[in-house]
């Protein structure tokens, strides 16, 4: 790891920081997406494409990285309650980026028990609904190594991203009014160092590297998983999204659902683009449309003015219909 | 027999001269008036988070945190006083058959050639469609306002649930927006109307022109301050 340094992104989560101080690496040149913002520049340069390999074949459930990310990211997720479930907190919170999500499945076909257990968090989608669903400018980036962030300061509240994102993830905090949701420790990546929760993990079920060795590394696995019989063993960096740069590895990638329902085929939802789309541009072209309209209208047409046989047209009327009032009162 | 819809309560011809007619009381108007301030806060709020391009307006409340948790409240202040108006002027707004008739007229209505349309009640055709417009809609974006305000009402409602809503919202809201645009570019083109909504009254050859049925009926019934 002597070149550490002159590399765009870490290759490894496992490798001990460089001893260097060194500036970070990540910043608003590297954005290729930034919400609610048309006009951004193009990147200064592309950085490699990093993602974060998860082999659920591989996890034991310590919950390592669980508590890796919350010590990195300083949160401090209150005392849970159980409820019978290994599932602690019962589901992601704005303090807890991350979840081991725990399933019993029994296999029809042999009739046994499996125990799955996924970690679950963002996926850092290729094409990020929640940063297509955010109205606030600079709320949510996406840099060119693929890592979406949440930035706080820009953010608004407003939940839009909860409904763009087609895995549930992120969170709106009840005391700050802002959302949260795993980084890819943006932060650790941007000086050289890999995920804390992929560092932590005992059984490297977490690993962290370029897309291309993770794919690798995956292909390997799942030549592995094949051979001891599970035949739909297979990679899961879903194409519904552009691919993912947090990805898994699945034993039976043929049914993702069963592992505490990830979707399937997940992709940004048709009601979303449609808001996000058409709506948009529609609307705000026919209110334009139809203020323009108005305006041109009050200044070319003749205004609807009441006439001088208006006003004698009402005192006819009041003298036929109470031409008689006079008697009777008197 | 009168229609009890073409004139309703509080409404009188004042003899003058000149002649007026009291179309709407004081609580009427500060019924509209909060609905109207509230409505047009309500679309500079809602369009600033409905496109990138209109976010500076979340400025003039003090920045996106505020717009995000002042729009909702400012909607359930609409909900209120639109309601209460509503029930104060929905019997005068029933479609008839002369509405038929108007509406089909709508060359005549745009070039202001009311000498050709039906005599018409207190409200047009085109009032009523505007006045039945708000009330859908202000029904459908409370509804869905209140289906995607997470910050109390998270847990009520599921993620395609809020989906649906936060589109149905967008929708309505540009609907509602075009209307207000109908609405008040016709209040002005009609000249002597506005002062319906700030003084209460309009003239006797306003009423005669634009709503000559509402005004010999109030004249029939002996709805009339003889005068001063």
């Amino acid at each position: 790891m002597t070149n550490s340094l002159q590399m765009d992104s870490p290759r490894t989560a496992v490798s001990n920081p460089p001893v260097q101080a060194m500036d970070s690496n990540l910043g608003e040149r590297d954005l290729v997406r930034r919400s609610a913002t048309s006009d951004l520049p193009p990147p200064e340069r592309q950085l490699t494409a990093v993602a974060k390999l998860i082999d659920v074949s591989k996890c034991i459930g310590c919950k390592a990285c669980q508590s890796a990310c919350v010590e990195w990211n300083d949160t401090h997720p209150g005392v849970g309650e159980n409820v019978g479930v290994y599932t602690n907190p019962h589901d992601l919170t704005e303090d807890m980026f991350t979840l081991m999500r725990f399933s019993e499945w029994i296999n029809p076909e042999t009739d046994n028990l499996e125990w799955l257990i996924r970690k679950d968090g963002c996926m850092h989608c290729a094409d990020p609904g929640c940063l297509k669903a955010c109205p606030a400018p600079g709320a949510i980036v996406q840099y060119s190594n693929g890592i979406v962030d949440f930035i706080h300061e820009n953010c608004i509240g407003c939940g839009y991203c909860v409904k763009g994102c087609p895995f549930n993830i992120p969170r709106i905090s009840k005391a700050d009014h802002r959302a949260y949701k795993c980084t890819l420790c943006s932060d650790r990546v941007a000086v050289g160092q890999g995920p804390a929760c992929a560092k932590a993990c005992p059984t490297q079920a977490i690993v962290f590297g370029t897309k291309d060795d993770m794919k690798k590394h995956a292909d390997e696995r799942i030549a592995d998983l094949k051979s001891r019989g599970y035949a739909n063993a297979g990679l899961y960096d879903p194409q519904g999204v552009g691919g993912t740069h947090v990805m898994y590895v699945l034993h039976h990638n043929d049914k993702p659902h069963i592992y505490a329902d990830l979707p399937d085929d997940p992709k940004i939802s048709g009601v979303v683009q449609a808001w996000k789309g058409a709506t948009k541009y529609v609307g705000l072209a026919t209110m334009g449309f139809l203020a323009v309209g108005a305006a041109l209208h009050g200044v070319f047409a003749k205004p609807n003015r009441v006439s001088h046989e208006d006003e004698e047209g009402a005192e006819e009327v009041l003298k036929d219909k109470l031409g008689g009032q006079s008697e009777e009162r008197a | 027999m009168v229609k009890a819809e073409r004139v309703q309560p509080g409404d009188e011809i004042h003899m003058g001269p000149p002649i007026t007619v009291d179309r709407y009381g004081p609580a009427a108007r500060v019924n509209h008036w909060i609905t109207a301030l509230s409505l047009i806060l309500l679309a500079i709020s809602g369009l600033a988070l409905f496109h990138p391009s209109l976010f500076f307006l979340t400025a003039l409340f003090g920045g996106g945190q505020t717009t995000r948790w002042i729009h909702p409240w400012i909607g359930v202040v609409l909900f209120i006083s639109f309601y209460i108006f509503f029930f104060q002027l929905w019997k005068a707004n029933l479609f008839t058959r002369t509405d038929v008739k108007w509406l089909m007229s709508v060359k005549e209505v745009l070039t202001a050639q009311e000498d050709k349309l039906p005599e018409v009640g207190k409200y047009n055709a085109g009032q009523k469609m505007i006045f039945w417009g708000m009330a859908l809609l202000i029904m459908a974006l409370i509804i869905t306002g209140v289906i995607i305000w997470d910050q109390y009402f998270l847990e009520a409602t599921a993620i395609p649930t809020k989906r649906i809503a936060v589109l149905v919202h967008a929708l309505a809201a540009v609907a509602i927006i075009c209307i207000f645009i109908f609405h008040v570019y016709a209040a002005i083109w009609t000249r002597g109307t506005l002062r319906a909504m700030t003084r209460g009254t309009v003239t006797g050859g306003w009423a005669f022109r634009h709503h000559r049925k509402w005004f010999k009926e109030l004249a029939q019934r002996r709805r009339v301050d003889p005068a001063e």
